[in-house]
């Protein structure tokens, strides 16, 4: 025991914190164990419970929370014990964090060299102000940015995302913290920032034996990135153990299905999507917490909740059926089956649109036919918003023409005919803000109908749980407001309104990034399974390489306002011509590649097999 | 079980619960009263909009009959003796609550829907409209209130209609400044650009994807002009310019039986007192829906 206080820098033993108003758990019986220069992947979908076991590493709950049970360990102290003096050393000195979204964590008005020798100045006092200043530019030397006075006289707004947060990384390097807790760092970067942010964190981790604790909901990423797993369900820790493992011999039915829902590259295989959503604290099902999902349950499941379970190598299951889960036959999904095109039904020709006074699109040409899916693919501030706003007509400064079967459209959604409104539908990309929340779903809907179809009351309601029915959804979801929704239902009710109109154009814009991958795989089957229904034709913006190889039949590839590349889907994947996609492909994080790679560093850890 | 891939399982939705709005309202409501503020403030507006409903029922006399002495003392006639020209002050206060509130409340409630629309037009429409709404707005809000008040009832001579309209046109430029504020964030929402690409009347935009929105600052801008309408509406009233005598009202009697103040206060007190509970009444009512709102949003 004694051995292992010593060898682990962090250790976590049946933690448990509650919420303080109504006692029900958020996070419980959560075990475990990083060792120095070991990168451990905390990985779970939203509401799981991953931020709250991540913040509590430094001692820290959010307001509402309280640590009820179990202890942290970081260095062989106990969190518990220490007074607020001494935690407030810990963070930022011992433990350091980095967050999310830079651009918040960054104090816009100081500059960064200030920034970076203010962290100095708190944690290693009686340094000279020479001494700091080196240490700073070591520190940025070490994330690959620059370190000359330039650099450190900028302020952060001067910086791109990707250096935001090197510098954020840099902020949480400089004290030398033995622990590293990075939540989501890369989620807001493009994925050859990201490509170059995960690497900077790798190395460092490695060359200065630190412990990370990497919360993320991108499997892909935690499997560029960890040497051990712990996937998170519902607050509670389901399975954990080495990463080859974890990817390719799951035992827990949830990361066997949650390996599923992501999106390959490789495209072999479809993605498919987990019934169901997840239970909140204090909702929580008797027994197992993902039985009522769960394809494998037996009664025994919904009585009481599994215990640990350890196979080979440190693999730790929560189950009953972990002897038998991997024997299981995989719920299969297929591939969309090629389509079968029809006459133009989009075309955008030599479209130049401006911001403001800059030019953000230059001569784009898209086609789109009926019964066909094509993805426009691009890194943020490539243009592919703004193009897919012109062509719903909410974005009116261009010239070229739009064509709806041949006829050209007016610049704004305004002037166009009724009839182009209805045959153009726009799905936007964060269901939280596309519905009205002071009205309920079937009124939402019932609108849409009343716009374009003369329709009465009775005939109005019926379509609406049709509608709902087809995107699968209850119908009575119809008396719900869109806060009584997940994510993915919302999303869900945006595809229907859509529908509702009865468009030959769909344009999806980036309609699952805001949406867990589960219920992004879901959405994606439920496209597919109305493209085949319907024949509807889609324009699918997406930065998102793997999920266009699951769902599109043809790729335009954008950046910088400009197609580079455009062409079959395999043809794009396979053999791509432009240089841009040929980075991007290399640059986008897949599970398989990364196994392929072996472990993620030569250097691995001592990480003593524990029995 | 084997689920068909092409026929997906309905998503189970959650159990169900009360339609929001009607859940929503309860919330603030129930945050709104737990606030001792709230509950003092409601207590004391209730009070007041009692005895103005109830006051001239239960009034001993007319308010406009000689009962007694000029200033006669407490003493003489019970229980706060007779006003400057011997009516009684009891009566007189019990009847004059009606045209205060009344006033008021019609005041508010045309400057407040009036700053409703010009407010939610200008954050809509954006561009020149809103521009040109809001340098109006400016040259009227440059006046103080009082004196734009002052100035249109010496140029059209004192009527209680007119004094209605002049608080709340003054009104409205304030209000629609906050209401264009709150309905701004709203405007930018994709709900409202949905409702654009499928080409939605722009009136419709305003008023059923916009309002609905912006009824909470809505609700706290009505109890604060409310509190600003009673105020002033009993200083125009003192002044003379609003109700005439021999009518009773809160703000006339003040006026009335001012220079009497020294030796029979009560025709004085009792309308003071009332007019500084309806006003307190009300803003510690509306500052703590506020609180309960600011609450809903942090998700307390």
């Amino acid at each position: 025991m004694a051995v292992t206080e010593q060898t682990s820098a962090v250790s976590v033993r049946d933690l448990k914190i509650d919420l303080v108003l109504t006692g029900a758990d958020i996070v419980d019986q959560i075990v475990l164990e990083v060792h120095p220069g070991e990168v451990l992947g905390l990985v779970g979908e939203s509401g799981s419970g991953k931020t709250t076991v991540g913040m509590a590493l430094m001692g820290y709950t959010r307001p509402g929370g309280r640590v009820t049970g179990g202890e942290i360990l970081i260095d062989g102290q106990l969190l518990s014990a220490m007074s607020t003096g001494e935690l407030r050393r810990l963070r930022g000195g011992t433990v350091s964090y980095i967050p999310q979204d830079p651009g918040t964590a960054l104090n816009p008005a100081l500059r960064i060299g200030l920034q970076l020798s203010e962290m100095l100045d708190v944690h290693t006092p009686g340094t000279s102000e020479d001494e700091r200043q080196a240490r700073v530019r070591e520190t940025l030397d070490e994330v690959a940015l620059p370190s000359d006075d330039a650099f450190l006289r900028r302020y952060p707004h001067q910086l791109s995302g990707g250096q935001q947060q090197r510098v954020a990384i840099a902020m949480a390097f400089a004290c030398r913290p033995h622990v590293i807790v990075c939540d989501e760092p890369t989620t807001g970067l493009d994925v050859t920032t990201q490509a170059r942010v995960l690497e900077t964190i790798r190395d460092l981790c490695h060359s200065h034996r630190v412990a990370a604790v990497y919360v993320s909901h991108d499997l892909a990423v935690v499997a560029e990135l960890a040497d051990q797993v712990a996937v998170m369900y519902s607050g509670r820790i389901v399975e954990r153990g080495p990463r080859e493992v974890i990817f390719s011999q799951a035992r827990h039915p949830y990361t066997r299905r949650l390996l599923r829902a992501v999106p390959d590259l490789e495209g072999k295989r479809a993605v498919v999507g987990i019934g169901g959503r997840a239970p909140l604290p204090g909702d929580r099902p008797e027994g197992c917490f993902f039985a009522p999902r769960c394809d494998l349950a037996v009664a025994q499941c919904h009585e009481q909740f599994p215990g640990p379970t350890t196979f080979e190598a440190g693999h730790i299951v929560h189950c009953y059926r972990a002897e038998d889960a991997p024997n299981e036959l995989p719920t299969t999904g297929s591939l969309a089956p090629p389509a079968e095109v029809g006459d133009a039904v989009l075309a955008v020709e030599n479209l130049n649109g401006l911001y403001g006074s800059k030019q953000v699109l230059f001569d784009i040409d898209v086609l789109v036919r009926r019964n066909e899916c094509v993805a426009l693919v691009g890194e943020s501030g490539s243009g592919k918003t703004t193009l897919a706003r012109c062509i719903a007509g909410l974005h009116s400064s261009y010239t070229g023409d739009i064509k709806l079967g041949g006829e050209r459209l007016a610049e704004s959604a305004r002037r166009r005919s009724r009839e182009a409104r209805k045959q153009i539908q726009y799905v936007f990309q964060n269901p939280y803000a596309s519905l009205n929340p002071r009205r309920t779903v079937g009124q939402t809907i019932a609108r849409q109908l009343q716009l374009f179809y003369s329709v009465s009351r009775r005939e109005a309601a019926q379509r609406v749980s049709d509608l709902l029915e087809r995107v699968a959804l209850s119908s009575a979801a119809a008396n719900r407001y869109p806060d009584q929704l997940s994510g993915g239902e919302r999303q869900r009710v945006a595809i229907a309104r859509a529908l509702a109109a009865e468009p030959s154009l769909m344009v999806c814009d980036e309609i699952t990034s805001a949406l867990d991958v589960s219920v992004q795989a879901a959405i994606v089957e439920l496209l597919r399974d109305l493209r085949i229904q319907t024949g509807l034709s889609m324009l699918f913006i997406t930065h998102n390489l793997a999920l266009i190889r699951t769902i599109a039949d043809r790729v335009v590839v954008m950046t910088e306002g400009r197609i580079v590349e455009s062409g079959d889907t395999l043809e794009v994947f396979t053999a791509p011509r432009a240089d841009y996609t040929r980075k991007l492909l290399a640059n986008t994080p897949t599970i398989e590649a990364a196994l392929q790679r072996g472990t993620p560093v030569a250097a691995s850890p001592g990480a003593p097999a524990t029995p | 079980m084997s689920t068909s891939v092409l026929t997906p399982e309905p998503v189970p939705v959650p159990q169900p619960a009360p339609a929001m709005r009607q859940r929503q309202w309860t919330v603030l409501l129930r945050g709104t009263l737990r606030q001792w503020r709230a509950r003092i403030g409601l207590t004391l507006f209730l009070a007041m909009v009692l005895i103005a409903l109830v006051g001239p029922a239960i009034a001993p006399s007319s308010p406009t009959a000689f009962v007694t002495a000029p200033n006669a003392s407490a003493s003489l006639h019970g229980p706060f003796g007779g006003d400057s020209l011997g009516r009684d002050v009891w009566s007189r206060f019990l009847n004059g609550g009606r045209s205060v509130l009344g006033m008021s409340l019609a005041a508010t409630i045309i400057g407040v829907g009036l700053g409703l629309v010009i407010g939610l037009t200008a954050a809509y429409r954006k561009g020149w409209v809103d521009e040109v709404l809001m340098r109006i707005s400016d040259v009227f809000m440059a006046f103080p209130q009082i004196v734009l008040a002052l100035l249109l009832v010496t140029a059209f001579g004192p009527s209680v209609g007119l004094i209605i309209l002049i608080v709340g046109i003054s009104h409205a430029p304030r209000v629609a400044r906050v209401i264009r504020g709150a309905a701004q964030q709203v405007v930018e929402r994709d709900f409202v650009k949905a409702a654009e690409a499928v080409g939605e009347p722009r009136s419709r935009i305003i008023f059923s994807e916009l309002l609905p929105n912006v009824i909470s600052p809505l609700m706290v801008e009505f109890g604060l002009r409310l509190t600003y309408s009673i105020g002033l509406i009993a200083a125009l009233n003192f002044i003379g310019d609003g109700i005439q005598p021999p009518a009773s009202d809160w703000g006339l009697m003040i006026n009335e039986n001012r220079l009497a103040v020294a030796f029979q206060p009560w025709g004085v007190v009792l309308p003071v007192i009332a007019i500084a509970l309806l006003t307190i009444g009300t803003n510690l009512l509306t500052d703590g829906f506020a609180r309960a709102v600011i609450g809903l949003e942090r998700g307390e």
